[in-house]
């Protein structure tokens, strides 16, 4: 495997498990659907969640099992559905799995029943207010148009983000489902950027910031709380504006 | 395959009445144990999830004598012992070889190097 292919696919799986929004420093039960030979399922183990995979090529699963991950395996065609019993995951991430539902295959069924039984099943699995991110691949707009309406089909509430969508190398699309509740949707990456500089005049009153060893910002200080409330937002959540009166000191009865 | 896996499995066959496919049952060939390292915040989370009495009956058709009481512990989220135990049984209890056989259809997914195939037939 090619060390850029596989950092794609690390980038991809960061990126997919940030959207999820899940809540800090509690380990989580998480599906990795086309889990293929675990590269999502490592990042997963890495941020110290629990996964079970799915995926439908023995031959990549095979090589999960040499790698010995962390994450229990299943063989199996999301197509026929996701089997298990109501609410159990916590969420769910997809790398470049769910485009391949849309092959159309004679002998099977048709690739908008496939996409209604894969959506409906995992709807049914996931925990209410939890999410599914599934990063895909789509030929056409036709095709994502046919993959998001069988999505909103199910029960999901929703819709695609779009990183980098400027750029033909770097543009991502996740799609970002949620589960019981009208989310907001999260910011796509790189979507702000360009628009900013040419319209803002930044003003920086810029001090000398401490950070620490790791260069990471001192805990509590108010560059971390801008930090992790930026994280939020990109996570979807509900964040208050920044004003002058983020962070500052509070009298001594806190 | 894990028995937590297991204990959230269910059949999708399709055509089963609700509820009809769980808990699939285990024909064991191989079993190992391998170590995880135990997180009592996650193992407590799971409590809830979990059907207790497929969880009890899974681990006796291992051939392992069940270390867990016959519900539950009430303050269990505190009970360290009792959580480990459950931590054993869910994560560190893997099925390498033999079968899990879905309870109203009949139908049998093999276990192979621990992975259940559950495809099912292009007709079904």
């Amino acid at each position: 495997r090619s060390s850029r292919v596989v950092e794609i696919q690390s980038q991809m799986s960061e990126r997919a498990v940030e959207l999820l929004g899940l809540p800090e420093d509690r380990p989580c039960l998480l599906l990795d659907v086309g889990c293929g030979s675990g590269l999502s399922g490592d990042y997963i183990s890495e941020e110290g969640h629990y996964w079970i995979g799915m995926d439908i090529s023995p031959a990549m699963l095979d090589v999960a099992v040499e790698r010995e991950v962390e994450g229990d395996l299943l063989l199996a065609d999301v197509g026929h559905g996701i089997p298990f019993r109501p609410g159990m995951f916590d969420g769910c991430i997809s790398i470049s799995a769910v485009q391949w539902l849309c092959n159309a295959d004679k002998k099977s069924h048709s690739p908008p029943k496939r996409l209604y039984r894969f959506f409906s099943t995992l709807y049914t699995a996931l925990a209410r207010g939890s999410r599914a991110v599934l990063q895909l691949y789509p030929e056409n707009s036709e095709q994502l148009e046919l993959i998001t309406a069988q999505a909103m089909r199910a029960g999901f509430t929703g819709g695609m983000v779009v990183d980098y969508p400027n750029s033909t190398k770097a543009k991502k699309f996740f799609l970002c489902l949620f589960v019981g509740t009208s989310g907001t949707l999260p910011k796509g990456l790189g979507t702000e950027c360009a628009n900013e500089e040419q319209h803002q005049a930044k003003f920086t009153n810029e001090r000398t910031r401490f950070r620490n060893i790791k260069g990471k910002s001192v805990k509590k200080s108010r560059d971390w709380i801008l930090e992790k409330k930026e994280r939020r937002r990109r996570q979807g959540k509900e964040v208050r504006p920044d004003t002058k009166y983020t962070g500052r000191k509070r009298r001594p009865h806190f | 395959m894990k028995l937590l896996t297991h204990n959230l499995l269910s059949s999708h066959v399709p055509g089963l009445r609700p509820g009809g496919g769980f808990p699939l049952r285990i024909e064991a060939a191989e079993v190992r144990v391998r170590p995880v390292p135990f997180n009592a915040a996650f193992v407590s989370r799971l409590v809830p999830r979990l059907r207790w009495e497929a969880l009890r009956e899974a681990a006796e058709s291992l051939g392992r004598p069940s270390e867990l009481p016959p519900e539950p512990l009430p303050d269990y989220e505190a009970d360290e012992e009792f959580l480990r135990r459950l931590h054993h049984v869910l994560l560190e209890v893997e099925v390498l070889e033999g079968s899990l056989q879905c309870p109203d259809s009949g139908r049998r997914f093999p276990i192979s190097r621990g992975v259940p195939n559950m495809l099912l037939s292009e007709d079904q």
